[in-house]
């Protein structure tokens, strides 16, 4: 039988704010254990929430991205449940009213045909402003459990996609595209290992043609878009298995455990939580002001989407190069800043050097684009010399590789290093003629039709002008005098 | 010197008649001789109040007194205050000292107010004659078989004993009412939104509201001036401007519309508290008022939506407590689902624990448009009703309690008739009104009774008004208790 996956995800995004959704605690990561917890967050007695506007201004700025309804009251209400790391026994989000509604996110998918993509759209379900719990440390308290409260009330916008995706291809484009776009508009810091982009996949499998969907099962706390991708991967081939030895799939929540590969059940239904939420009588239904919304448009940022294509129009990129330099916001304003500097002809150039040079270079060192050691006046000075003959491929290589060890500007380097690439052709004719009274031998088998000599030629030249010559100025000058 | 009023405490601070220190002094040696057969503190710390004390009286000899500066008050338990127990009534916190105060506790500390020390209450105020208190009964000084209404039973004892001048209390369905009726004193609950909820430990987030009980309606003006204010950490505080609500104290009552609710002079009310109600009406139409039937139809459903609502609410407030940060912990446990389990079936009382269940059952899978739904529903036609009844009144007068100070047992095992206690003053707390009870008189034991005065919303300087007016005409609230 053929078999066809369904997937949605539910991706939990920590907001950038400074201070937690209900409480003026800071939210910075990796403080010692409960320092920025305070009365509201460990829930001392008497104590009362009030909403964080910087959350719910983030909320708006992925609600205005995504193109969805953004809803003009919507409501906080209590997920009553007891666990340690959740001090007040219930946890503040939204449910019936949330403050998002629809929306969706184009990703981009590899087509039948290789090395093409196509273009899929994503519908979005919702996305909802919440709390994080805190956290318990099971490690280093013998038989007894931790709690640390920093984490607890730090915002969320938990964003639930429609079971749009097929593949886990599909989801970690779509997961990938989410993370952009939050990382993009500054909602989210997109820090996986600290866990501000964390991804719930819900999967489950139906025999191809088949309208309804089959029993779900939902992978929580993926982490990293690789286990993403194993962890699909392994919970289809273990639902189609199961269905073909005759089992039937039982809704349950489950844990991919990476060491593994495997997923394995945590709870099934049966077990589930009924968490009566109902509307936080100490929080008044949030009403988003007309004004505010149009605020946080004007200051809305060009997104990816919209700058991939101005890329391609304006500057003749490819959707290859442009949907790369539109991967991330910092990469994208690189782009634009030195093409500023270096001139819109060059595009093509520009972006040749920060996908391969600039972008390989940062790899190895494991830098992100903000502390490149290279800023765009750099890179726009080096292509500017590539531009107009000064440098040639190889020689910019060298000269980009003193800028990334050792800093400075480009034209200082070349002089300094003498990279500059010699075009007098004075000069290069002398050398020539001292390489054709060196080789007679050379000469004599180019004569005789030995192609090979010339190319030979070439390279006494090269070498001789210590690869700084013009090579496309020698192959002109030493034709000419060997055919006089 | 200890039945004088706030306002009488005052004149002699300032006066330099009395110094804080002394006056405080004289309430700690009552409470100290009378405590012991009331029953109305939890905890009273002298060294705390007179340290208090003596800041008064020093912020005064700088000429930095407010107008109630000195002047002591004990607060309910429910308020946490920095460095005292608080303990809400439970054996839940019946260790917890607050690390911070109440925005009501910083609001008297501002006013330069000595605390005498934190008042019994209903467990959680989950009551209506302060028995469900883990620090035992309170009695009423007018007769110490008998309960001091509640929830802020120890409250309005205190006051009504001579134990301190006033008390802040809370009221949830007449917490702050009922017991003043029952004790003859003078209580005010105010709109809701007028006073924080910050530090005040949730009953029923959507009905708690703090109010001063005092002798005096007077008194009541002045407290509630302290009390009462914008704080940006309770989402649900009213941001006004500040207001005397003292202002129209000494406005005659000519042309004053009181409506009287048909409902509330029914079948229930009979005996001595109709007839001194009956009488308080007469007494307001000597005084050049005017009355007016009104109706309010929907007002026989609010105990049913109440007990929905407020379970509901107090439910998941409470969930907090479950040993984990503070509070009481079970000294033997296995697992965790086994010491949340022990810690909240040994912390929590009967009423609170089948309140609980209430709360879960109305709001879970299935039950919670049927109940949560319907009664939210029943509290704005309620709301309705007083909107309608104030196009042709502009207060509304009725008992506060159906009956007088009952005997301490005498309905702890039926809930349902407990409950039924609070039947005029719920109404209120459902539409967020102000409300406020004060003497009108006595039964044939010598018991006292207690009037309502119902507002429209943020009427309250009117309503003082109108029970200052009629203060002046009777003496119903100067009467005390022989100890």
């Amino acid at each position: 039988m053929q078999w066809e996956t369904v997937i949605g995800l539910e991706v939990h995004t920590q907001l950038t704010t400074r201070s937690k959704i209900f409480s003026g605690a800071s939210t910075a990561f990796g403080a010692e254990p409960n320092s920025q917890a305070c009365q509201v967050d460990i829930a001392l007695p008497g104590v009362l929430p009030v909403l964080n506007k910087g959350a719910v201004e983030r909320a708006i700025k992925f609600g205005l991205a995504i193109g969805a309804k953004l809803n003009r009251v919507n409501v906080f209400a209590r997920k009553n449940y007891f666990y340690p790391d959740l001090p007040k026994g219930y946890q503040i989000s939204q449910f019936e009213l949330p403050i998002v509604e629809g929306g969706s996110i184009d990703i981009q998918v590899p087509s039948e045909q290789a090395g093409q993509a196509e273009t899929k759209t994503v519908r979005l379900t919702r996305a909802h402003l919440e709390e994080d719990a805190g956290k318990s440390l099971h490690e280093d308290f013998h038989g007894m459990t931790g709690i640390d409260l920093n984490r607890a009330g730090t915002p969320l916008l938990e964003i639930v996609s429609e079971p749009d995706m097929r593949s886990a291809k599909e989801a970690v484009a779509y997961a990938r595209a989410l993370h952009t776009l939050v990382t993009w508009i500054g909602t989210c810091d997109g820090n996986m290992q600290e866990g501000s982009f964390r991804v719930d996949a819900n999967v489950s499998v139906r025999p191809k043609g088949q309208q309804e969907f089959g029993t779900r099962r939902e992978i929580k706390n993926l982490n990293s878009f690789r286990f993403l991708e194993q962890a699909i991967d392994y919970e289809v081939r273990w639902q189609i298995e199961q269905i073909e030895d005759g089992h039937k799939i039982v809704q349950a929540t489950v844990l991919f455990d990476p060491d593994t590969g495997e997923t394995r059940m945590m709870r099934t239904k049966e077990d589930a939580h009924d968490y009566r939420y109902f509307p936080d009588p100490d929080l008044l239904p949030v009403k988003l002001e007309e004004d505010w919304i149009e605020q946080v448009r004007a200051a809305m940022p060009e997104l990816p989407a919209a700058m991939r294509a101005r890329f391609q129009r304006d500057y003749g990129l490819s959707a290859y190069d442009a949907a790369g330099l539109t991967s991330q916001r910092e990469l994208a304003v690189f782009f634009t800043d030195t093409l500023a500097l270096a001139g819109e002809a060059n595009a093509k150039l520009v972006a040749n050097w920060l996908q391969g040079e600039l972008s390989a270079s940062l790899n190895r060192d494991e830098k992100g684009i903000g502390a490149a050691p290279i800023g765009p006046a750099q890179l726009a000075g080096l292509v500017r010399r590539i531009a107009d003959g000064t440098l040639s491929n190889k020689l910019a290589k060298q000269v980009f590789e003193v800028m990334w060890t050792e800093g400075g500007e480009p034209d200082a380097i070349i002089e300094a290093k003498g990279l500059k690439q010699m075009s007098d052709s004075g000069a290069i004719e002398k050398i020539i003629d001292e390489v054709l009274a060196g080789n007679p031998k050379s000469v004599e088998e180019f004569r005789a039709g030995k192609e090979k000599a010339f190319n030979a030629l070439v390279g006494q030249v090269m070498k001789a002008t210590k690869g700084k010559a013009n090579p496309a100025q020698v192959n002109e000058l030493l034709k000419t005098k060997l055919a006089g | 010197m200890t039945q004088h009023t706030i306002k009488e405490l005052a004149d002699l601070l300032a006066s330099g008649q009395s110094s804080s220190v002394e006056l405080c002094q004289d309430y700690l040696g009552r409470i100290a001789a009378h405590n012991p057969d009331i029953n109305a503190f939890i905890t009273v710390d002298p060294d705390r109040t007179l340290a208090d004390a003596r800041a008064a009286d020093a912020l005064r000899a700088a000429g930095n007194a407010g107008p109630l500066t000195g002047v002591p008050i004990a607060h309910k338990d429910i308020f946490c205050a920095e460095g005292w127990l608080t303990t809400c009534g439970s054996k839940m916190l019946a260790n917890f000292v607050s690390p911070y105060d109440a925005h009501v506790i910083s609001q008297f500390k501002a006013a330069g107010m000595p605390t005498l020390g934190k008042t019994n209450m209903d467990e959680f105020a989950m009551g209506s004659s302060n028995e469900t208190s883990y620090f035992g009964p309170v009695k009423n000084p007018w007769d110490t078989a008998r309960v001091p209404g509640g929830s802020s039973g120890g409250s309005a004892a205190c006051v009504a004993a001579g134990l301190a001048p006033a008390a802040t209390g809370t009221d949830t369905g007449g917490s702050i009412r009922q017991p003043a009726a029952l004790c003859g004193i003078t209580g005010l609950k105010p709109t809701y939104g007028v006073v924080s909820r910050y530090g005040m430990i949730a009953f029923a987030s959507s009905l708690d509201q703090g109010g001063p009980m005092a002798r005096t309606a007077e008194d009541c003006a002045l407290l509630l001036n302290v009390m009462a204010g914008f704080d940006r950490r309770d989402s649900t505080s009213l941001e006004r401007d500040k207001e005397d609500y003292g202002r129209d104290l000494a406005k005659p009552l000519a042309g004053l519309r009181i409506g009287l609710p048909r409902e509330f002079f029914g079948a229930g009310l009979t005996g001595d508290t109709a007839k001194a109600v009956q009488a308080a009406i007469e007494q307001f139409r000597t005084l050049g008022a005017t009355t007016v039937e009104v109706s309010l139809p929907n007002s026989g459903l609010s105990v049913a939506a109440y007990y929905v609502i407020a379970p509901a609410e107090a439910s998941s407030n409470l969930s907090r407590f479950d040993g984990v940060r503070y509070g009481y912990r079970t000294p033997d446990y296995g697992d965790l689902t086994d010491m949340y389990e022990k810690s909240r079936a040994e912390g929590f009382g009967a009423e609170v624990k089948r309140r609980i269940l209430i709360g879960t059952y109305v709001l879970s899978h299935g039950y919670y448009d049927a109940y949560y739904i319907q009664a939210q529903k029943l509290r704005r036609l309620i709301a309705q009703d007083f909107a309608e009844a104030y196009r042709q009144c502009d207060v509304i007068l009725g008992p506060t309690a159906p009956t007088t100070a009952f005997k301490l047992g005498e309905k702890a095992d039926d809930p349902v008739q407990m409950y039924l206690s609070d039947i005029y003053t719920i109404a209120v707390n459902l539409a967020g009104l102000p409300g406020m009870s004060l003497p009108c008189g006595f039964d044939s034991q010598g018991l006292p009774i207690g009037m309502q005065l119902i507002g429209d919303y943020f009427a309250e300087a009117r309503m003082l008004n109108v029970a200052h007016q009629y203060q002046l005409a009777t003496d119903w609230h100067a009467r005390t208790p022989a100890l």
